[in-house]
């Protein structure tokens, strides 16, 4: 076996250093009730080559993006990775190192940890973040806990423009704990009120931003609504790319904001592994979940970076901890560090404004189909169109000509009638002209 | 061995190949950037009047400056892939590459998570196929694949354990947690809404029976226990420990971070537990990433299966399905619910497939005994100069305490960080809190008998220093490293956490 560097013979020199004749004598303390009577029910191994083979084709029973005009966003994006990304996260010395215990030898994790967090902290327009979560859905339901610790109240508030699967994931982890959540139903042209359903038991109000459904909202009356309830207003952001177009939630009055970071600099992988973002304001750091990097000095008065604060954490405080979060995103958060490194301010803006006028022209193109509505006013790369017959099946027969035309919206609302007909569609920099048109026709003659 | 390499000095600051790396916010310019992008097509915005008009503030890099600062930072990094890594409790094993350039493929990495089932097959075949081999590995009925990591897999586990009781009629409150657990155990149950009890060790470093007897209720709701545990013990009571907790209508919740020690060899299921995470980033070798991505499948048994989130795989007449939701065919309707968009860490589940598939079952049954050799293996060669925390044999790690450095002027510290100047990886230090200046190793089935020789011999080396009265030497350690020991009060008192342009910039 390829990977097992101990041959016959030094497993039996060992053996008989420990003092025993066989190594089974080493599991002693297993119940005889633990050993299975025969060999397990799998193959045996296999070389690299068969191996390879074996899973190239799993690889090749998908349709991937590459190979088909590909409209599908709802959370995870397809943007383009530059090489320099791919490259960089796959040396030895990021992919093979484990989280940095020991400062002396982490250094490179460490300081990209703190330009990660710099990075998140200036895009959302917040004083300061932590060093990742898993992943955009479990961020949001971590800062709903976090409110309820900040506010002593136990009411959240969720936009029904919340990402369906978000809003299950808060339900999920409050469902043990007697909290109050209360989802607002969805407005798919934008124009949600929320201000209204805050009172003086709401410790938070959770919306999304563009929502679900696409709209882009300006936030700063809810904000103020909610600070004036002692509320806080949690902004999650699924689309990491909007940020470069749209004003930030911190600008607008937000005191947490968690998004998905994937769409910057990592792959969509069939839905993970993906990269949680977490922002605050400075005066609310110690109810942070997640680890924090931060700077100081070595012992000769040397800039250095250490994880820091971990008395929050559950490894210090165990059951008081503000969360049960250990391992978390690292290499995804490298990922992310790089791409917007490589972007800078001018190529984060510059990508943001071609994926916002590629969503122009898809929707100008598609809104010209008879019989399909645009119905979003504004968005930023996805909007929502209704389709003169349900999405599902139309989107099923697209798949067959190999084109991936969007998320039907039954796929997240099941059950609920009014959803059937509508279909999220998304464009970014790597939707060309001819995908659009391949769309846009293929529609024409499905729907006519 | 003071001063020497550590107190010369270039102008520069910069040390051979250790460059000094200033931060990128430190090196950006206006008007350069990494990435170049067509030109944006004229059509009117519609951005709906919150257009973005304050600045962000980002640094402006090359390409080439992007990729000379992250291979600068990357050489700072301690790895796998250059030396040995006995941190123990945390299975840093040999992440083979074959798995990074299958989840690379574009049919994994290039596809959505809500593409039409129609067009991801061989994604969905992928998960039911690991989900085949976790359960014949672990001997239980069923698995939850979506759990981002080994602590999102216990709160999986435990809030299927909820739900069972809320199920009966009663969730009870109050959850057993052995004291040499990782904290991960009780920051669960205390996310489930569940108190917190200690059981306390016995002298050998297991549960003791008696102390659990005492504690048992018609309130526990679960046990949550280690096994092997983290002292590297097997639980030899195990199957008592199960009987009692199914006799008080409680569940047995057993954490797998330890899985690499019996894993082909012997199955959790026929021990009597009910719920098990399985870490697929140390068992089943995908990488640990500088702190992440990993990946926690939960098994389950019988009992608990209805209760366990969605989504799952199912094959109906030969095609893959995902079970989504309450409103999805064959969904269970005892579900506790969604704990994470999507389906979980795909890229994981490739990459410990490859890993899987390469072992088979014979190869993964050795990886189980290698690794538990190389740990007694060091165990019997330090155990006359440190100090065994218990009597052998181990599993596969191997703890030690600090008495053999009494009366030297070293800690537990100063011994980790003479190991790093030695060229090791420390040992993971004071866990579990069970010993007194905890070290414990493990060595992993990766390692070389030389390799294994080397450390025993730096250690016995260390030992023999500490006893001379070298405590200069340890205090001042790590010498030879990018830095030296970093101010950790001082990154606390005043936190620092990202970075801010100077005033006027």
């Amino acid at each position: 076996m390829r990977y097992l560097p101990l041959t016959r013979a030094d497993r039996q020199a060992m053996l008989s250093v420990i003092g025993v004749d066989h190594v089974d004598a080493l599991f002693c303390d297993v119940p005889r009730q633990g050993w299975p009577q025969g060999p397990l029910d799998l193959p045996d191994h296999a070389s690299e080559m068969a191996v390879e083979a074996a899973l190239s084709a799993f690889a090749e029973g998908n349709l991937n993006a590459a190979q088909a005009p590909f409209f599908l966003g709802a959370g995870a994006y397809r943007h383009h990775l530059p090489a320099t990304v791919s490259h960089l996260i796959q040396r030895s010395e990021f992919l093979t190192s484990y989280t940095p215990y020991q400062p002396e030898i982490s250094q490179g994790t460490l300081q990209y940890l703190f330009e990660f967090q710099t990075q998140v902290a200036m895009i959302t327009g917040m004083e300061v973040a932590n060093a990742s979560m898993y992943d955009g859905s479990t961020a949001c339901s971590e800062a709903v806990l976090m409110a309820r610790r900040i506010t002593r109240r136990q009411k959240a508030i969720l936009s029904g423009g919340l990402h369906p699967h978000y809003a299950a994931v808060v339900r999920t982890m409050t469902a043990f704990t007697d909290d109050e959540i209360v989802v607002a139903p969805a407005v798919v042209e934008g124009g949600e009120e929320l201000a209204g359903l805050i009172d003086r038991e709401t410790s938070c109000v959770v919306v999304q931003n563009p929502d679900f459904f696409g709209n882009p909202r300006d936030l700063t009356g809810l904000a103020e609504a909610a600070h004036a309830a002692g509320a806080l207003l949690i902004v999650v952001v699924t689309e990491a790319v909007s940020l470069g177009a749209l004003e930030s939630p911190g600008s607008m009055g937000a005191d947490i904001v968690v998004g998905e970071g994937q769409s910057i600099g990592n792959p969509m992988n069939f839905g993970g592994p993906y990269l949680g973002l977490f922002a605050t304001r400075q005066r609310f750091l110690r109810q942070m979940p997640g680890r924090l990097c931060g700077e100081t000095v070595d012992s000769q008065g040397r800039r250095g970076y250490v994880l820091t604060l971990s008395t929050r954490e559950q490894h210090i405080r165990r059951e008081k901890a503000t969360s049960n979060i250990c391992t978390n995103s690292g290499l995804c958060a490298l990922a992310f560090t790089i791409h917007l490194a490589l972007l800078g301010e001018e190529g984060f803006r510059a990508l943001a404004t071609l994926n916002h006028r590629r969503a122009v022209q898809l929707a100008e193109r598609l809104a010209a189909v008879p019989g399909v509505a645009v119905l979003n006013p504004a968005f930023f790369n996805e909007f929502t169109v209704r389709l003169p017959a349900p999405a599902g099946p139309i989107v099923e027969v697209l798949a067959g000509r190999e084109i991936l035309a969007g998320v039907p919206l039954s796929r997240l609302y099941p059950g609920q009638a009014e959803f059937d007909n509508l279909l999220l569609v998304c464009a970014s920099e790597m939707t060309g002209d001819d995908d659009i048109a391949d769309l846009a026709e293929a529609l024409e003659e499905i729907v006519k | 061995m003071t001063g020497g390499e550590a107190e010369f000095r270039t102008i520069t600051g910069h040390r051979g190949l250790d460059h000094e790396e200033p931060l990128i916010f430190e090196q950006g310019a206006v008007g350069r950037s990494g990435v170049d992008f067509p030109p944006a097509p004229e059509v009117t915005e519609r951005l709906g009047g919150v257009g973005r008009t304050r600045p962000i503030g980002l640094p402006g890099l090359s390409e080439p400056q992007v990729m000379r600062h992250f291979v600068r930072l990357s050489r700072k990094n301690y790895a796998i892939d250059s030396g040995m890594y006995p941190l123990g409790s945390c299975t840093m094993k040999h992440n083979p590459r074959l798995n990074e350039k299958m989840a690379a493929l574009p049919g994994f990495a290039d596809i959505h998570p809500l593409q039409p089932e129609s067009t991801v097959q061989g994604a969905l075949a992928v998960m039911e196929k690991l989900a085949g081999w976790l359960c014949t590995l672990a001997g239980m009925p069923s698995v939850a694949l979506s759990p981002k990591a080994g602590a999102h897999g216990e709160l999986c586990g435990m809030m299927a354990i909820r739900k069972a009781h809320e199920a009966r009629g009663n969730p009870r409150s109050r959850v057993l947690v052995p004291e040499s657990a990782h904290g991960t155990n009780p920051a669960t149950a205390a996310l489930c809404g569940y108190r917190v009890d200690t059981i306390t060790a016995a002298a050998d470093g297991r549960v003791d029976l008696a102390a659990l007897r005492e504690k048992m209720g018609p309130d526990v709701a679960a046990i949550m226990l280690t096994n092997p545990n983290t002292c590297g013990l097997f639980e030899r009571d195990i199957v008592e420990i199960a009987r009692m907790i199914h006799e008080a209508g409680a569940y047995f919740y057993c954490d797998g971070a330890n899985f690499n020690a019996i894993v082909g060899k012997i199955r959790p299921g026929d021990l009597g537990i009910d719920a098990m995470h399985i870490n697929l980033h140390k068992t089943f070798s995908t990488p640990h990433g500088g702190g992440g991505p990993g990946s926690g499948p939960v098994v389950f048994s019988a009992a608990l299966a209805p209760f366990a989130p969605y989504p799952a795989v199912v094959c109906r007449d030969g095609r893959y399905c995902l079970v989504e939701g309450p409103e999805s065919a064959g969904a269970s309707a005892d579900s506790f619910g969604r704990m994470v968009a999507f389906h979980g860490q795909m890229g994981m589940f490739v990459r410990a497939l490859a890993y899987m598939m390469s072992h088979g079952g014979d190869g993964l049954r050795q990886v189980a005994e290698d690794a538990v050799l190389a740990a007694n293996y060091l165990l019997a060669s330090l155990k006359d100069v440190m100090t065994a925390s218990f009597d052998g044999p181990c599993m596969h790690e191997c703890l030690f305490d600090d008495r053999f450095l009494k009366d030297c002027g070293v800690d537990t510290l100063d011994f980790a960080k003479a190991m790093i100047d030695e060229g090791f990886h420390p040992m993971t230090m004071y866990f579990p809190l069970v010993v007194h200046g905890a070290m414990l190793f493990e060595p992993t089935e990766s390692e070389s008998r030389e390799s294994l020789d080397e450390l025993i011999a730096a250690l016995r080396g260390l030992v023999a220093a500490a006893r001379a009265g070298g405590s200069e030497h340890f205090s001042g350690a790590p010498r030879l490293t990018p830095r030296r020991r970093l101010d950790e009060t001082r990154a606390a008192r005043h936190p620092v956490l990202r970075w801010q342009a100077a005033e006027g910039d």
